[in-house]
Parts: structure tokens; sequence; C-alpha cells
């Protein structure tokens, strides 16, 4: 066999097929249980059992109908859940990409006392899992006013358990939402902004027309890590929603869970709510990986 | 909070006086201020009443007897506590939490830096595979936890493959249902789900790595092992840090699985400190009690970052 050229590894074709074996047998190992969900999704109960025992369990074979699918909308609100899940989930990222990056703004780039203060404060706040502070948060929200408007009458209420805000507002803020977007504004030229005073135009223009414009990569980064756990939200929703009309998606897969538990129509309703992100990621999925690489990066 | 005093620094104002023109400054910077105040105060109150406040909570309602829906409320002093380490649920939960951790830690990360390094390599197909690998990841831990559920039944679908694969020299177990098995079994599909996350997060740090450093390495007739030793290695010092942390967190963490799939059984071999902690919390309604346990876990999850946060400081 002729020697390869300086500096390149000896790839035969025995070795490269070592390779390809392994990627796949890793892929398969990634992938059977979800092609399992899917293919399983189709078919009636009796026959996912029946298919278990053979290779039959991940091909779309036999008895195939979208029956499991219109069951799932029989068996539990399944539309109202994904509508909820759609809203609480459009509202947390749209509401957290405007409040982050304009908190990112001000520390980035406006002189104000106590900045440093309120910087230190945001980053100590990474290393708390929710899980730390959720059960005290529970009774907290239980104690929290709230004002409605009815009839240009102000009614005041207290308490947010079993609402659509107690699912949203908490989680609006973020520290990391506000730290990317911080390390990314840095990044911009100061230049920038000073011409633009120069033109005579104000802080708030300069971040509506000048920065954000420029921060495209930040708010797909912050837009992808929001969304995620947003529509995967599940502990917190179990322990403040109890209103079946306000539950989303995960909390109401418990609802296939009962004395009878229906398979085929829990793997179709784990199909539903897993197609949106799944479309999400498949679309964005450059951005997706290098999103949650730079998080580790910058972390 | 002295953070939304809209008040001028005077280190500011000089240098500021230096090196711009015209009488107005003073004004231009208290405008300054106070738009910069304005637009950090979302955020700021949101992170006071929804972070710090239910956080300083943790730590007050721990020394109560505070519960979920009851208006009185009043000091209990250490009861709590004292309740808490007689509680043998309670140290059951911490040690599974901790066997969860001490296993998943280093398995996780270590398999993620061999899909890592394995991804890294460009031949034809690559993004195809590291796009798979990911999926799980995306994929919720609730329908992950549901599914593997039904594929860990005596009948289903894990022990179906086991047999077959293994020529039927391996039965398989009640997987969920066996005490022996329940957590291994947790850990693993744990593992399965996750590693893509920190699989993406090595590959990072490996691509930070600069290519001469290799190349210099082969210059000097260096061995795979040794390259991996002496160049890759100390390259990823700042993502191992991370990674480290981030895991431990997730693995401390640990509830939706064991919610889902095992409700703390068979036999509390898989009841964590988090679902310990909503029980009491939620399901019984004794805050305080849940407080007091959520403290013990925050002190964990404190001590455990701090400390791998001190051991991968410097040095390689």
């Amino acid at each position: 066999m002729p020697a390869h050229a300086a500096g390149e590894k000896p790839s035969n074709a025995a070795g490269l097929i070592w390779k390809y074996v392994v990627r796949i047998l890793l892929a398969l190992f990634f992938a059977f249980p979800l092609v399992f969900m899917f293919v399983s999704s189709l078919k009636p109960d009796t026959q996912i059992f029946a298919d278990l025992s053979s290779f039959k369990a991940f091909l779309p074979v036999g008895n195939i109908s979208l029956d499991n699918y219109t069951g799932v909308f029989q068996t539990a609100p399944a539309a109202r859940f994904l509508i909820n899940s759609v809203l609480i989930t459009a509202a947390t990222v749209l509401l957290g990409l405007l409040v982050n990056s304009m908190a990112a703004f001000a520390l980035s780039r406006m002189h104000w006392r106590g900045k440093t203060v309120v910087l230190g404060a945001v980053i100590a706040t990474l290393v708390v899992p929710f899980e730390t502070f959720a059960l005290p948060m529970v009774w907290w929200v239980n104690k929290l006013p709230w004002i409605v408007v009815q009839n240009f009458v102000p009614l005041y209420s207290i308490g947010w358990l079993d609402t659509y805000r107690v699912q949203i507002i908490p989680f609006i803020a973020n520290a990391f939402s506000i730290f990317l977007y911080y390390s990314y504004f840095q990044s911009i030229p100061k230049d920038l902004d000073e011409a633009a005073r120069v033109d005579g135009a104000g802080w708030f223009r300069i971040y509506r027309s000048v920065i954000m414009p420029l921060a495209g990569p930040a708010t797909a980064t912050v837009a992808i890590l929001t969304f995620l756990p947003a529509w995967n939200s599940y502990l917190w929703p179990l322990m403040v929603v109890q209103t079946e009309s306000l539950r989303p998606v995960m909390v109401g897969i418990s609802y296939f869970q009962q004395l009878n538990v229906l398979w085929g129509q829990i793997m179709a309703y784990s199909t539903l709510i897993t197609i949106p992100v799944l479309a999400f990621f498949l679309a964005f999925q450059r951005t997706f990986v290098s999103s949650i690489a730079s998080a580790g990066v910058k972390g | 909070m002295s953070v939304t005093t809209p008040r001028q620094t005077t280190k500011r104002g000089t240098a500021a006086a230096t090196d711009t023109h015209g009488p107005s400054i003073k004004r231009t910077e208290r405008r300054e201020a106070l738009v910069g105040v304005l637009m950090v105060s979302p955020s700021v109150i949101l992170l006071i009443v929804f972070f710090f406040i239910p956080v300083a909570l943790a730590f007050l309602l721990a020394f109560t007897n505070a519960r979920l829906i009851s208006p009185s409320i009043s000091f209990a002093g250490l009861d709590n506590f004292t309740r808490l380490f007689q509680d043998e649920l309670f140290w059951k939960s911490l040690r599974n939490t901790l066997l969860f951790a001490v296993v998943v830690v280093p398995l996780q990360s270590a398999f993620a830096l061999l899909l890592a390094i394995v991804v890294n390599e460009r031949i034809r197909g690559t993004n195809f595979f590291r796009t798979l690998y990911f999926v799980p990841v995306v994929t919720s831990i609730v329908v992950v936890s549901i599914l593997w559920k039904f594929m860990y039944q005596p009948d289903g679908l894990v022990n179906h493959m086991l047999q077959s694969l293994s020529f039927n020299v391996i039965q398989g177990t009640d997987w969920l249902g066996n005490p022996g098995a329940a957590l291994p079994a947790i850990i693993f599909m744990s593992i399965w789900q996750a590693v893509g996350f920190h699989m993406v997060i090595w590959l990072s740090g490996l691509q930070t790595i600069s290519p001469d450093l290799y190349e210099a390495a082969d210059i000097d007739g260096a061995s795979k092992w040794e390259k991996f030793r002496y160049v890759t290695w100390p390259g990823l010092r700042n993502t191992r840090t991370f990674i480290l942390v981030t895991i431990t967190i997730a693995a401390l963490s640990l509830f939706a699985q064991i919610n889902i799939m095992t409700q703390g059984g068979p036999l509390d071999a898989t009841t964590t400190v988090v679902y310990q902690a909503v029980r009491v919390g939620y399901q019984q309604q004794q805050t305080a009690y849940a407080s007091s346990i959520s403290l013990v876990f925050f002190i964990l999850v404190l001590t455990v970052s701090l400390v791998q946060r001190y051991l991968t400081r410097e040095k390689g």
C-alpha cells in the first residue's frame, strides 16, 4: 500500500467501515425509543404488544391508522393543553426577549450607580437550580396580589395559583438570558452608540434601532434556550395549576396514565407534544446546537 | 436596595467632564442613569420577586410551621430539622440522590466526551449523526420517562430486545418493579436522554483547541492516547468545570423521572430529595417541612458546585 501524504491519518477502507459501524450503532441506540414511540402511535394496543417480540416493533406495518390520534382528543382535552402550552411558551419567550435584552443593554452600555451590584446579583442566581426554591415559591405565589380592571373598576385579588400568569411571569426574567445578551452586547463596538447619540438618538432608540438589529444571534440563542424549558415545564405547573383548562401539555400526560393505561394513545400524545420541538430543532438545527455550545463556553 | 437609586457617581462624572463638551453634561448623565435604571428594573424586580424572595423564604420558612393553605404561621425553631434528621425516608432519598449523582456524573461526562470526539471527526454524514445523537435532548424528560416506563415493563421492549440480542441468555427483569434494578434503570435512561447535551458542550470545547497543537504533536510522533492526554485534556479545562457542575446539579435535581416512572418505589428505592420535597410540600401541603428539605438540598448543591469549582480551578 502506498504511504499517505505527510500529516494525514492512514484511513483505509476497513478503518472507515469500522467508523461508520460505530456511528450507526450509536445512532440506533439514540433513535430506537423514539422510532418505537412514533411507530406504536399508529397501531392499536393489541398489535403494539404483539409486535414487541419482533422487529415489527420498529416498523409501521399491520393495522396502521390514526385512530390513536383521534382518540387522544376524546380521552383528554388535548387541544386545550396544546393551546395553553403555545400561549404560555410564546408569552414567556417574547416577554423574556424584551425584558432580558433591555436589562443587558443597560448593564452593558449605560452608566448608572449600582450596575456592578446588579450584574453580580444576576450572575449569582445562575448557580441556584429552580428545584431548591420551587416549594417555598408555591407558598409565596399563593400570597401575591393581582389587580384586574373591570369596567374601569380595579379589582384586587390575592393568590396566583391556578392562573396563566403564574406559569408565565416568574420565568420572564432569566439571569442566563441577561448574561448571554450581555456578553454579546459587549462585543458590539461602542462607537456605534456614540455616533447615534451625536445624531441625537435617545437611549431607548439606540437599544431598539442600533443594538437589537445587530444582536440576531443572541436573540436566536435566548429564544431557543427559553423555548425548551417553557414548552417542557412539568414540576411547576404540576404544583400550581389544578384547573384542567389551564394545564400545559406535559402535565396533561397524566390523563393517559389512569387505571386503564392506553398505550397507543400515550404514544400518539407523546408524539404530538414532541413534534413542535423536534420540528423547531430540525429547522434551526445549526443555531440550536451552536447556541447550546455557546452556553457551555460562556458558562 | 441601593440598586435602584439613580444618583451620579463621582468617578464617571469627572471622567466624562474631561472629554465631553457643553454645560449640560450633568443633565445628560442624570438622564442616562435614569433610563439605565428604568431599563434594568423589570428584570431586577422580577428576579427579586421570583428568585431572591423565594430563596430567602426557603431559609425562613424552614424555621416555621407554615402550611400551604393555612394563614397562621409561627416560629418553630429547629423542629423541622429535628424531624428531618429522624425521618428515615429523607435519609433514603438523600442516599438515592447521591448514589444517582455519583454514578451519572462520571458515566455521562465520559460518554459525552467519547461522543464529542466521534462527531468531531469530519467524515461524510458527521452532521447527520451529531443531529441524531442530540434528538433525545430536545425530547421532554416527561415524554422520555413515560416511553421508557413502557419499554421497561416485564414483558416490554427492553426485555424482548435483551433476549433476542443475547440469544435468550439474558432474561431481563421487572426493571422498575425490582428494588435493585429500578435506580440503575432510571440512571441508564437519564444518561440516554441527556448525554447529547453535554456532547455538544464538549464539542465546542474541542473546537477551541488549535489544530496547530495536534500538528506539532504529530511531528513529535505522539500516539493517539498521548495526543489526548497532553493536548485535548488540558485544552478542555474550562469546559470540564462547566460540564461537571451542570451534570451534578441536574443529577441532584432528579424529579420528573421518579414522579412518572416509580413514584419513589419500589420500597422507596428510587425516592429522591426533590421528590420528597414535592411530596411533602405539595401533596401534603407542609410548606415549612418541605422548605427544610429544600434548604438541605440548596446547601448540598452549593457545596458540590463550590467544591468542584475549587478542585478544577487551576492546573490541568
